[in-house]
C-alpha cells in the first residue's frame, strides 16, 4: 500500500476565501496573491516592524492606514474579525493596491486557529 | 534628485504618501528589495510621528548613488527628553491615536531598527530634526 501525503503549497488568497467562507470587500485584483504566513496585531507600528512579505494581517482595526501599511510590507490580504468593514476609504485603496480586504464573523482566535493549522506545513 | 512632501498635522489619511511615493522611486532604480523594505518601514513610522505629535512638518529625501538621505523637520512643539522618546513603549499619544493601534511606543524604536544612521535634534517650543540614512 501506498500513502501519498499531498502537502497543500502555493495557497493563494482565494483558497483561504473559500476555505473559511470569508467575504471579500475590496481588492479582488489580488485573490490571486500568494499566501506564505500570517501576523495578527491590532498595533499597526508592531505590524510594520514584524510582518513579512506575503503574510496575511488578521486584525479589527479597519481604518485606511491599514492598507498603507498591507502596501508598504507588500501583505498578501487582510482579514478584519468580527464582523467589522472596511472604511470607505480603506476599501478604496484596497482597491488601488490589489491587496484584498476580507472580513470575517469569527473573533480573532478562532480564525487564526483554523488559518494557522492550514498554513503551518 | 530630491522630493519633498508636506506633513499636516493630524491628518493621518496622509500618513503613508511619503513612504509610498519613495517606495516607487527605490523600485524604478531597482534598489535591492530588502534596503527598501528597511527603509520604507522608517519613513512611514516617521510620517505618523509627525502627524500624531507635531504641529506639521516637512519631509525631504535626497538620493544619491550610495543610498537615501530622509530629512523630517517640524514646526513643534518638540521633545523634552530625546532618551526617553527612543524608550520602547514610551508614548505621548492621545487616546484616540492609540486606538487606531498607533501610539504604542513603537515608532522611534522601528525608525532606528530599520536605519543605517539617525540623528535626532530637538529644542522644545521650536521643533524637532528627525534626519536618517541608509546605503543601498
Amino acid at each position: 500500500m501506498q500513502i501519498v501525503i499531498k502537502k497543500e503549497v502555493g495557497m493563494k488568497v482565494s483558497d483561504l476565501v473559500e476555505k473559511f467562507g470569508l467575504k471579500v470587500f475590496s481588492g479582488e485584483a489580488g485573490l490571486k496573491n500568494e499566501v506564505t504566513g500570517g501576523y495578527v496585531s491590532d498595533l499597526l507600528s508592531d505590524v510594520m516592524g514584524n510582518a513579512a512579505e506575503g503574510e496575511v494581517w488578521i486584525t479589527l482595526q479597519s481604518h485606511q492606514n491599514v492598507m498603507a501599511i498591507a502596501s508598504l510590507k507588500d501583505l498578501a490580504a487582510v482579514i478584519l474579525v468580527k464582523g467589522f468593514e472596511p472604511d470607505e476609504d480603506t476599501a478604496e485603496h484596497s482597491n488601488d493596491e490589489g491587496i484584498p480586504v476580507l472580513g470575517t464573523e469569527m473573533d480573532t482566535f478562532t480564525i487564526t486557529g483554523q488559518l494557522y493549522d492550514t498554513l503551518k506545513i | 534628485m530630491n522630493l519633498e512632501f508636506d506633513i499636516v498635522s493630524g491628518d493621518f489619511s496622509m500618513a503613508g504618501r511619503a513612504s509610498s511615493q519613495i517606495k516607487k522611486v527605490l523600485k524604478q532604480l531597482q534598489v535591492e528589495p530588502k534596503v527598501i523594505k528597511r527603509i520604507v518601514v522608517a519613513i512611514y513610522e516617521a510620517e505618523v510621528n509627525v502627524v500624531a505629535h507635531s504641529l506639521g512638518g516637512k519631509l525631504t529625501a535626497l538620493f544619491d548613488e550610495k543610498g537615501i538621505e530622509i530629512e523630517l523637520k517640524d514646526n513643534g512643539p518638540g521633545i523634552a527628553d530625546i532618551d526617553l522618546a527612543m524608550q520602547t513603549g514610551y508614548s505621548t499619544a492621545s487616546k484616540q491615536v492609540r486606538n487606531m493601534g498607533f501610539g504604542a511606543g513603537m515608532g522611534l524604536p522601528n525608525i532606528k531598527k530599520n536605519t543605517d544612521e539617525l540623528a535626532i535634534k530637538s529644542k522644545v517650543g521650536v521643533g524637532t530634526t528627525l534626519t536618517f540614512r541608509n546605503y543601498f
